[in-house]
């Protein structure tokens, strides 16, 4: 995973950027709706096509791996996963940034809609992870390092979803909640270094790595394939959900407005 | 129909707030009850209403003393859920209280807010709130209405529609408690002044 | 009279559906204790099977807890305890119908996911079984013991940690016997029905007193 990782890193690191610069580039909700409109559907092709070529590697064309057998077909969708599980939170980290110290006025709409999305890719990584495990363990559940990391990040994701939805107003949420992400990002490599110390503590490290170092490239290709797929569909989710979450603010100003006009 | 209550006392953290008032409301007619700050209308109202059991005296309505069952209570609070749309936050009270009157919509439409009817009840303001809990004396039919400084955050056109209601209300048969310490949209047919010497 | 009581179980469980997210929390926070008892007591998954159906329960106890200290309040800070009063509708009634409402909103996710998070403890299917089981029976009992601490609160401003603190003794029997029923098909040394019917037994005599004790402790709050 780590290799995978790795060569995985240029690429993304690139569409990051560019999305960044988007960001930028996108300083007002309206602009932001009709740009992000008229690219999306490129997005969400790419994100198809992306998918049903790395499926059919990763099911077809990729071979069985002479210990695991067939089921080390998960790895191309679990490994994906929990990277974008870190990406995910990696960007929500960016935005919180931006939205306490450069105040852009999408950081919080970012934000706020990667959390869900986030949350839902760390959760396919567990549940992955598990379904992997059982015939690798003999049970779905093993408090191995990772996975219980992965299982902590969860919990964080779950914690900001549930802060954005307990304050009504988003402006006062989004401070709060860039907060709460920013401490975690600090808080997160601390977490993950005490949770490696406690499992070696009670038991020999790891039980299997996933893939290795020394993956074959008949494996590899069909997960960088897979890993970007998932990467533009974790971008187009995203994107679509922060439409929504501007819409979701307009109604809620034109119902104010409403109320306004009534009175 | 009559409501009448008879020497009655209250007494909160040990101080008699009022003691020895008695007095008497028929169909169509309409109480205000008067007096300073801390004179006791609020208090005067909750006893009426038996939320608050009186020191001495009773509260009749025709001889029986079941008047929370046939009262209607506009407080300073106006019970909506800022969660729920304002016609979900009638339609409770009109689940509640079981006795049939106006169709919520048409509630809404007699004070002004049939537009607002999907909005979430938490966004409108202090006098759109006060104007949604009119509304629910209602969407059920109860004869006897107690209202504590009912024109709170009203503007004048509200207050109008206010005193149109009650008006229709009065004269339908129905009582009408109101404490106030401003003019009332419409003529009240007796005073109770309830002052700190009483 | 069934169709206001209807309304008002509806309006609580959706008020904690919809407002500020009171049932996601509950499970978010039933997940968090599972996930933090490992780390206290090691990743042993034989040592956390065993003592697996305990710390679903009291991760279920807490969380029931969590969230009670509003179902009596927000209706009192809005005047909507007032108009119950006025409703003529029974108050033991009342107090059972926001109850049960409160239990659909924040008890019944609990049960749906203690055999998901059992999985992280490594339970067998049977236990698994067992201890949902026993939760659906208690988690009821829970939530109408916590309504009589939420409605001694209701009358001074402060809920929060306070129910918890005046409740949890009075959970004790509920936790004994879900726990020894769904650790009975574990390790025994009891069977399974005996304490699964006294289970039960608590939960019909909690669904009658609590209604009658909380309905006296708002009757006295209004003074």
């Amino acid at each position: 995973m780590t290799a995978a990782a790795a060569l995985q890193l240029p690429k993304t690191g690139r569409l990051t950027k560019s999305n960044a610069m988007a960001f930028v580039d996108l300083a007002n909700p309206t602009r932001y709706l009709s740009l992000s409109g008229r690219f999306l559907p490129f997005l969400w092709a790419a994100a198809l096509v992306g998918l049903a070529i790395g499926l059919y590697l990763a099911f077809f064309v990729a071979p069985a791996d002479y210990q695991q057998g067939e089921t080390v077909r998960i790895m191309y969708i679990h490994v994906p996963s929990a990277w974008l599980s870190m990406f995910g939170y990696s960007l929500m980290a960016i935005a919180s940034l931006g939205t306490l110290v450069w105040r852009h006025p999408l950081a919080d709409v970012a934000a706020k809609s990667i959390a869900p999305v986030g949350a839902a890719f760390t959760f396919l990584a567990l549940l992955t992870g598990s379904l992997w495990g059982k015939p690798m363990w003999g049970t779905y559940w093993v408090w191995d390092a990772r996975l219980t990391s992965v299982l902590i990040l969860f919990l964080m994701y779950l914690g900001l979803i549930a802060l954005w939805r307990a304050v009504d107003d988003p402006g006062r949420a989004a401070r709060a909640a860039a907060i709460l992400t920013l401490v975690g990002a600090v808080n997160l490599p601390i977490i993950k270094f005490s949770v490696d110390w406690w499992n070696t503590l009670h038991q020999p490290a790891s039980v299997f790595r996933l893939g290795g170092p020394t993956i074959d490239p008949s494996m590899l290709w069909p997960l960088l394939v897979m890993a970007l797929a998932m990467t533009l569909l974790f971008l187009a989710l995203s994107v679509m959900a922060m439409r929504n979450e501007i819409l979701r603010r307009r109604i809620r100003t034109l119902q104010r407005m409403a109320a306004g006009l009534a009175g | 129909m009559r409501l009448s209550a008879s020497g009655l006392a209250a007494v909160r953290g040990g101080r008699t707030i009022f003691a020895d008032r008695s007095f008497a409301v028929a169909s169509g007619e309409i109480l205000a009850l008067t007096g300073p700050n801390g004179s006791g209308k609020t208090t005067m109202l909750r006893v009426v209403a038996g939320l608050l059991p009186p020191a001495a005296g009773a509260v009749t309505l025709d001889g029986k003393d079941d008047v929370a069952q046939a009262a209607h209570f506009l407080g300073y609070l106006d019970a909506l859920k800022p969660a729920l749309t304002v016609l979900e936050n009638l339609d409770f009270w009109r689940r509640i209280f079981r006795s049939p009157g106006l169709p919520p919509l048409d509630a809404l439409d007699r004070v002004g807010l049939a537009d607002l009817a999907d909005l979430p009840a938490g966004i409108l303001s202090a006098g759109q709130k006060r104007r949604v809990a009119i509304a629910r004396l209602l969407v059920s039919h109860r004869p006897v209405w107690l209202l504590d400084e009912p024109t709170t955050a009203l503007d004048s056109e509200a207050e109008r529609m206010l005193g149109a209601l009650i008006a229709e209300h009065l004269k339908a048969g129905g009582i009408v408690l109101a404490a106030t310490h401003r003019p009332l949209p419409v003529a009240a047919s007796a005073t109770l002044s309830l002052g700190r010497a009483a | 009279m069934i169709g206001a009581l209807a309304a008002i179980t509806g309006r609580t469980a959706l008020l904690s559906l919809r407002g500020s997210g009171g049932a996601f929390v509950g499970v978010v926070f039933f997940l968090a204790v599972v996930v933090v008892v490992p780390f206290g007591i090691g990743p042993d998954l034989n040592l956390l099977a065993r003592i697996g159906p305990a710390i679903l329960w009291i991760g279920a106890l807490f969380a029931t807890l969590l969230g009670l200290d509003r179902l009596f309040q927000d209706d009192r800070d809005d005047g909507s305890l007032d108009l119950f009063f006025l409703s003529g509708l029974p108050l033991e009634l009342v107090v059972l119908a926001k109850a049960v409402g409160h239990w659909l909103a924040t008890g019944l996710p609990l049960v749906i996911a203690a055999p998901v998070l059992g999985l992280l403890l490594g339970i067998a299917p049977l236990p698994l079984g067992a201890v949902t089981l026993t939760l659906l029976a208690g988690t009821p009992a829970l939530t109408l013991i916590g309504a009589i601490g939420a409605s001694l609160t209701v009358a001074f401003n402060r809920g929060g940690l306070l129910v918890a603190v005046l409740v949890l003794p009075f959970t004790i029997p509920v936790l004994v016997f879900g726990v020894s029923a769904a650790s009975a098909t574990i390790v025994g040394p009891v069977p399974f029905l005996p304490p699964f019917l006294i289970l039960l037994a608590l939960t019909l005599v909690s669904a009658v007193v609590a209604p009658i004790a909380g309905a006296a402790a708002l009757r006295s709050s209004m003074e």
